[in-house]
């Protein structure tokens, strides 16, 4: 590598880093609180960056330690982070123009997608004349090592220092309801939210606590498809209405660019 | 722990085939309309869910009613709401949680 280049080179992974500085923060620490959790609920400290390494997602990794916690089994941890993480695929219908050059990174552009990731990666722009795709995959590896890194040191430390973490599991209630929020704002419509209240409460009724997340998603989708005429609105023909609430703009427009027009472009 | 480490694997290879799917199946074509109906409801569903679940197991009728969770995914909503910072919203509202169930 020429002098030149390296200094290139060098450039990038500072506007990389530049441009992943939100997500340090927020990593670390939503890491770290994981990392406390994951610990005080009895599972072994190196789980916690084993997750963060392979696993790689938020919500389903929380998600995943309290049902490891109450001993469900691997299909129905499967099912619901099948469920958990469906949203993902939404942010790679946007992305896959840019994507579809990648070569030999794109496995793990697509692996490292995560909320955080997809949000920076479609918001922030590479440096003038720099390759676009060195720049998503510097930005992507920087996000997962804050990520690795948080959930190591909350490990050890909540195993170092066994302080009273009782309550802190609450982080994963907080990080659901700044998710709701988060959909409140994006998705305008009642009946999503009266499905999930309605099917929620039959399974309470129904189910066995421990069944519960399973058939309650299980009756809410019925319940999707049966509204699935009113949902989608009266014209039909068309079978998108733009701008009746689908999950936020940024990725409504793109996913509905990304079809056949744009790989036939 | 054998059961643990395959419940991760399980984990792994599912997120990795959500983050992959669009790409494996829909490079070339539109997804089918009933798909693209429900990834789009899909999320606000899920997310509330999550967060009944969360409230499932309170015992509301016994003191102290559930109020530490209610007070603190209320304030988690507000501080959101307002300011729209992940880690204010889930530090505010899950310190407030650690407080009162010392407290109440």
């Amino acid at each position: 590598m020429s002098g030149k280049q390296a200094q290139a080179a060098g450039g990038l992974l500072s506007a990389a880093f530049r441009a992943s500085l939100p997500v340090l923060l927020g990593y670390t620490t939503i890491g770290l609180a994981f990392g406390l959790v994951l610990v005080g609920s009895g599972l072994p400290w190196w789980l916690s960056p084993l997750m963060a390494v392979f696993v790689y997602a938020g919500a389903a990794q929380f998600m995943g330690v309290g049902l490891l916690a109450a001993g469900t089994g691997p299909a129905e941890i499967g099912l619901l982070t099948l469920l958990m993480n469906a949203r993902h695929a939404v942010y790679g219908l946007s992305l896959l123009e840019r994507f579809r050059k990648a070569g030999a990174v794109k496995p793990y552009l697509v692996f490292g997608l995560t909320d955080e990731t997809y949000g920076l990666l479609t918001t922030v722009a590479p440096p003038e004349g720099a390759d676009g795709i060195r720049f998503c995959a510097l930005v992507t590896a920087l996000d997962q090592a804050y990520w690795v890194a948080g959930c190591a040191a909350g490990a050890l430390l909540g195993r170092a220092l066994p302080f009273d973490t009782s309550g802190l599991d609450f982080a994963l209630t907080a990080l659901f309801v700044v998710l709701l929020v988060e959909q409140l704002r994006s998705v305008r419509r009642a009946e999503p939210y009266l499905v999930a209240v309605l099917a929620a409460a039959a399974a309470r009724l129904l189910a066995s606590p421990r069944d519960f997340l399973l058939v309650s998603l299980a009756l809410a989708i019925g319940g999707l498809a049966l509204l699935r005429g009113r949902l989608e609105g009266p014209a039909g023909g068309s079978g998108r209405k733009p701008g009746s609430g689908g999950p936020g703009a940024r990725t409504e427009a793109p996913a509905a660019e990304a079809g056949p027009e744009g790989a036939a472009r | 722990m054998s059961r643990v480490l395959l419940s991760v694997l399980v984990m792994a290879l599912v997120t990795l085939f959500t983050r992959a799917a669009p790409f494996l199946f829909f490079s070339r074509r539109r997804p089918p309309a009933f798909l693209d109906y429900l990834q789009r409801y899909i999320p606000p569903v899920v997310m509330s869910l999550l967060v009944l679940a969360s409230f499932k197991d309170i015992d509301f009728a016994a003191a102290p009613h559930g109020l530490p969770a209610l007070a603190g995914a209320a304030l988690t909503a507000l501080l959101h709401g307002w300011k729209r910072n992940v880690l204010l919203s889930i530090g505010g509202g899950t310190a407030l949680y650690m407080l009162l169930i010392r407290l109440v």
